[in-house]
């Protein structure tokens, strides 16, 4: 029989844990495609976060460190500077990258450390059980914000890709999103280059992909799916931010 | 014999880097020695000082209380550590920026205008050095000598070019105790 | 024999730790070890290595989990509040079993505290510094010879036992200059990477991932990860214990002492041996693993023992808990940045002879 459709090499057997209608499965794939389509399974060193994602280290094939909380950029330097030629990604959620790791997040983009992160912004915590995130959006309700997200009291939303993109040394910035076909498509694209540019020794390439977590959110896959376009989409716009490669 | 020696004045008057001359030079005699810096959060203007033990047996601590020789290049100084002074010990005093003498009676003290001497040979910040060479002309601790060596592998690749100034300066130092005596 | 060369102990540690392959080097400036992070922003670029001064101290002890996880030699220095920082890094690299070098040149606390010399992380230190379960081997030199040759023993140490090593001394030991001898370059770095099959360094699709973790969910397999790492401590105990005896053979009065107290205290024997007292010195070398073995037997023919320390009597109590409290331990200490003079210690030998 011919196969029409299999699982990329860079993902192991491993079931993923992922809870129904969660997006983390996808790009696990998108990366595992990357990976796989630039022939790098066997150089490449990933780095799992603290958040939903910690166990990647499980789903991955090539080698995986798992960092402290946050501390995923620091780790991905100190593999890169001492194996210049092995490809080094991180894979981070929104309160690992943008909260607790957010002067690691910006200081090795500031350096422009030649490493692809993975952002993942669903703008809530999610292994901890639904607590607000900096990404979190205004009057969103979560476990931490009862009443809904208050600027007054807890602050604006931060949007990551354009923070970044003040900077000099990044080379690529991109938002992209998982919720339909054509966006998947898309960020499987982004995804891509970002391991492209690293591989071409371009240098720091981040993509920030807008994702669902139903469970935490209380709603459906379909309906997660529709929040992403309709509540996130007009604060966190879709696009390219810094492009230098 | 050992010889205690604590360097002390001003931050910027060399103090640090005389003393490093001296533990080189001993460090080249083969003796026993140790060098401990004061260390502060001021870089310039604030107190400073530098402890040097040079001995034929191994150094215990490296922590000075009673000095046998003693130079001081700001009043502060002397007043901080004339008391300490062990009986017998020297005191070099830079008698140019130091006006009062030393009031104890059972050390020895030798007056060196040497921050005068230093501008009058237009090398304004070397007086530290002038009085390095009084020391080792006066006491010995190490071989006269062996200081032009000590000088020319401690001294900074970026200050190469001032060596001759720095070694006319111990120079001048071992001559004004010669003609002293 | 090689040649003596006039050194800071900051300095000695950093060019022992290049000779020894160290070729990652990632801090943060502190006082009273920047002088560290200097000379190897001097060196690492000549040498091919790296020098990075990190964003943080939780970044820098984090680019070392990074650069320990592929088997490199690598090291971070700080001092004692950046230590507090880096604790958090430090328990992962426990958990990791990683081994690497992490150098605490302390400074007088709490909180900022001073910069002056003090040995207030001694509990700190030897208990496993930061949470969970674990110990790291702690090294205290009481030379500047003794700094570049424990630079080696650190890293020999740690790959062998699998777990992070301190170098723990104080701001005098790391700004005194003294002669030492630095140790000969190894120059066969990928047979020290090669060594660690475990190290993430890519599969090359040549064998199984790698994982470098921390994480384990089911308490059973927890549980089993620190017994194992206990058995580990336990043979480190057993064959690694490191300490110098002097004049002990006659003595009636153990003094106990490490670093520049340690110093200090040889002065004020020496003196006290003039007049006739019997009193020795027992100078932990390793403060984890604790030298318990020699304490207990001295404590069998000695009258008492007197610790000389910078803090307020935290090594006090492992020596108290080495002897089972059979004599008694007195204590001459002082603390934010003050250093007992050899008068002081001579004086608390001589109430001990009484």
């Amino acid at each position: 029989m011919a196969v029409v459709f299999q699982k990329p090499k860079s993902l192991t057997d491993a079931v993923l844990h992922y809870c129904p209608g969660c997006t983390h499965g996808i790009v696990h794939r998108l990366v595992a495609e990357a990976i796989d389509e630039l022939g790098i399974e066997g150089r490449t060193i990933g780095i799992a976060p603290v958040g939903c994602s910690v166990m990647a280290y499980d789903y991955f094939n090539c080698d995986m460190i798992e960092a402290a909380h946050g501390r995923a950029p620091a780790v991905a330097t100190g593999v890169k500077r001492s194996m210049p030629d092995n490809i080094v990604f991180t894979y981070q959620g929104d309160g690992d990258l943008a909260s607790i790791g957010l002067c690691e997040t910006v200081s090795t983009a500031c350096r422009g450390e030649n490493i692809t992160i993975i952002f993942i912004n669903n703008a809530i915590y999610g292994m901890t059980g639904g607590q607000m995130a900096p990404t979190s959006l205004i009057g969103q309700v979560t476990q931490t914000s009862p009443y809904g997200r208050d600027a007054a009291t807890q602050g604006m939303p931060i949007r990551v890709s354009e923070l970044l993109a003040t900077l000099e040394a990044p080379v690529y910035l991109e938002r992209v999103a998982v919720n339909s076909v054509a966006h998947v498509r898309q960020a499987k694209k982004a995804i891509l280059k970002a391991f492209k540019n690293q591989v071409e020794g371009k240098g720091f390439s981040l993509v920030e992909v807008l994702s669902t977590c139903p469970t935490n959110w209380g709603l459906t896959p379909q309906k997660a799916c529709q929040f992403v376009e309709e509540k996130m989409m007009p604060f966190y716009p879709l696009g390219v931010f810094k492009d230098k490669s | 014999m050992t010889f205690e020696v604590i360097m002390a004045g001003f931050g910027g008057q060399g103090l640090l880097f005389s003393g490093k001359v001296l533990a080189h030079a001993a460090l080249i005699e083969g003796k026993e020695l140790s060098w401990l810096p004061s260390y502060g959060p001021e870089m310039r203007g604030g107190t400073c000082n530098c402890s040097v033990i040079v001995s034929d047996d191994p150094v215990g601590s490296p922590i000075i209380a009673n000095p046998n020789v003693l130079m001081v290049m700001n009043e502060p100084s002397l007043d901080k550590f004339e008391s300490s002074v062990a009986p017998g010990g020297t005191v070099f005093v830079d008698s140019s920026l130091i006006s009062r003498k030393v009031e104890r009676t059972d050390i020895n003290a030798v007056y060196i205008p040497a921050t005068q001497m230093a501008k009058d040979m237009n090398a304004h910040s070397l007086a530290n050095m002038i009085i390095l060479g009084a020391i080792v002309k006066k006491l010995g601790c190490v071989s006269a000598d062996i200081v032009e060596q000590a000088l020319r592998e401690t001294i900074s690749a970026r200050k190469a070019d001032l060596l001759d100034l720095n070694l006319k300066a111990v120079a001048m130092g071992m001559k004004f105790i010669e003609e002293q005596a | 024999m090689a040649e003596k060369v006039l050194m800071k102990g900051n300095e000695a540690i950093a060019e022992a730790a290049i000779r020894c392959g160290c070729r990652h080097y990632f801090g943060y400036p502190i006082t009273p070890q920047t002088e560290i992070a200097a000379y190897m922003s001097k060196r690492m670029p000549k040498i091919g290595g790296t020098f990075l001064q990190a964003e943080s101290e939780i970044a820098a002890i984090n680019m070392v989990y990074g650069a320990a996880s592929t088997g490199r030699r690598t090291m971070t220095s700080s001092s004692s509040p950046g230590i507090s920082l880096k604790a958090e890094g430090i328990s992962y690299l426990a958990g990791a079993d990683l081994p690497a070098l992490i150098v605490n040149i302390q400074r007088g606390g709490p909180g900022l505290g001073g910069i002056q010399p003090s040995q207030s992380d001694y509990f700190f230190m030897t208990r496993g510094p930061g949470h969970g379960d674990f110990h790291i081997i702690v090294l205290a030199p009481a030379t500047v010879q003794e700094m570049a040759d424990m630079t080696r023993l650190a890293f020999e140490l740690g790959e062998k036992y699998r777990m992070p090593a301190m170098l723990l001394a104080d701001g005098t030991m790391g700004q005194m200059m003294e002669p030492v001898v630095l140790p000969e370059e190894s120059n066969d770095l990928d047979s020290i990477a090669a060594a660690k099959p475990w190290a993430a360094t890519g599969t090359g699709m040549k064998r199984p991932h790698n994982i470098i973790n921390s994480l384990y969910l089911k308490p059973d397999e927890l549980e089993k990860t620190n017994i194992e790492r206990f058995e580990r401590y336990a043979k480190l105990e057993k064959e690694e214990c490191r300490w110098e005896e002097y004049l002990m053979d006659d003595a009636e009065i153990c003094v106990v002492s490490v670093g520049i107290t340690a110093r200090v205290s040889k002065n004020a024997i020496v003196a006290a041996r003039k007049e006739g007292i019997k009193v020795g010195m027992i100078r932990p070398i390793t403060l984890y693993p604790f030298p318990k073995e020699p304490l207990a037997k001295a404590a069998a023919r000695v009258k008492s023992f007197l610790t000389v320390e910078l803090n307020m009597g935290q090594m006090n109590e492992d020596v108290k808990l080495a002897i089972n409290c059979s004599k008694k331990v007195a204590m001459c200490n002082r603390v934010g940045g003050m250093i007992p003079g050899a008068d002081e210690v001579l004086a608390a030998i001589r109430k001990e002879a009484r």
